[in-house]
């Protein structure tokens, strides 16, 4: 039975977790969820997740939230599939792995979150990018990508020369980050650029970038 | 097995968390304090432990992690046999739910009970005031989280199931914290919450963590 992804298209931790699915070949069904309606904070999805975002995730008696966790989940149930996003085969590469998973959940997103809410979420509520909360985010997510640039210089990819889910887990907020003014921070450290360029432009996120057309023109 | 080392600050939520785990675990560690007062944690010798300059840090051996939550997670599988069982292990469905409410703590909790912790607790201890209409708004919110932890503990006894796993160890820094503020009122509204903090704050190891800050 395919996996159903209760989510939108252009959501950033819908394409997180879409973009896990199709590295590791899983077959799923997108039910789209109509954020301007508000469907995300009300029944039936709230059942899905108590906490009112996107995405959920069924398969079969098994409901998830937290795009992480589903991605997690993923990568482990379709581990003989695809690519290996976990180094099942070493503890202590699963253990550097997850070091790095922690890293983008604790350093990357608080910093990079706010930037992309400023430029696609606030102007859908009437409101200008914020400059203030802009710079102060650009500052903290300039120092941890200095962190990321001297990792990037001793391994291909964070957790090892090995590609994870931990450099998957950067990609969908990244990719909008791409789209801002502030794109520099990325472009202007080589081995992170190098490093962007390198996990952006696999086939698997290549199908779900294509969807990410958030803030664009007639959407 | 080489011996593991914990680099850290005792007052720390994150060093906590770690020591927490290994206290759980009844292994063999060796505390190394990082005096953060002098700034050690940014220091040319504790940054190649952790790049991000923050505690605690830990080695194994040549392995080095940092990132509480990847330490724990390590340690809780390489000890998987010693000690407390903190994973649940079993299908990848059980598996999942575990790691859902592992992330529910790391982003949903965390981010306004670790506000409401500087508002209320380290701000009179360093001397600053606190911003009361931001614990104002952070209790809100907090609350809201609770709400949802409130249905949850209603139905399992603990967050990913019927005992004690990672999933609520994670938690015991901040809400020992929030214990001794004026927000814990947010739990004591809560039966299920309440009796769920009382349940873990009572656990032996924890109070070997706390023995630590008597020291």
């Amino acid at each position: 039975m395919a996996l159903k992804l209760y989510g939108a298209a252009m959501s950033p931790c819908t394409s997180r977790v879409m973009t896990c699915l199709h590295e590791k070949e899983a077959d799923f069904e997108l039910i789209p969820i109509d954020l301007f309606a508000g469907e995300h904070k009300q029944l039936p999805f709230l059942a899905k997740n108590p906490f009112g975002q996107i995405p959920a995730l069924e398969d079969g008696d098994l409901s998830l939230f937290e795009s992480r966790a589903i991605s997690a989940y993923v990568a482990e149930k379709y581990k003989e599939a695809g690519h290996d996003l976990i180094r099942c085969q070493s503890l202590k590469e699963a253990a550097e792995v997850k070091v790095w998973m922690e890293v983008e959940s604790q350093q990357y997103h608080p910093a990079i979150s706010p930037i992309i809410f400023q430029f696609f979420a606030a102007p859908l509520q009437g409101k200008v990018p914020d400059q203030a909360i802009i710079d102060e985010n650009l500052e903290k997510l300039g120092k941890v990508l200095d962190v990321y640039e001297e990792k990037l210089s001793r391994t291909k990819y964070l957790a090892g020369d090995f590609y994870s889910l931990a450099d998957l887990f950067h990609l969908s907020f990244t990719y909008y980050f791409m789209k801002t003014p502030c794109a520099n921070l990325i472009n202007e450290r080589p081995h992170v650029k190098a490093w962007w360029e390198d996990i952006s432009s696999r086939p698997a996120f290549q199908k779900v970038a294509s969807a990410m057309t958030f803030g664009e023109k007639g959407n | 097995m080489a011996a593991m080392k914990v680099h850290g600050y005792p007052l720390s939520t994150a060093t906590q968390r770690v020591l927490a785990c290994l206290y759980e675990k009844d292994v063999e560690f060796q505390f190394v304090n990082v005096d953060m007062v002098a700034g050690e944690h940014k220091s040319p010798n504790f940054l190649p432990l952790n790049p991000f300059g923050q505690v605690p840090a830990f080695e194994e051996g040549d392995l080095k992690l940092f990132e509480s939550r990847a330490t724990t997670h390590y340690i809780a599988h390489e000890y998987a046999d010693k000690g407390t069982q903190l994973l649940l292990p079993g299908s990848n469905k059980t598996m999942a739910v575990f790691q859902l409410w592992k992330e529910v703590e790391a982003h949903q909790f965390d981010p306004p009970s670790t506000k409401l912790v500087f508002e209320l607790r380290y701000k009179p201890h360093f001397g600053m005031t606190t911003d009361t209409a931001v614990v104002e708004e952070y209790e809100a919110k907090f609350a809201k989280v609770l709400d949802v932890y409130e249905a949850r503990l209603a139905e399992s006894k603990y967050l990913a199931c019927d005992h004690f796993t990672l999933a609520d160890l994670h938690h015991l820094p901040t809400v020992q914290y929030l214990l001794g503020s004026s927000a814990k009122k947010l739990f004591d509204s809560r039966p299920h919450v309440s009796a769920w903090v009382a349940d873990i704050t009572a656990r032996p190891a924890w109070s070997k963590v706390m023995g630590m800050l008597k020291q």
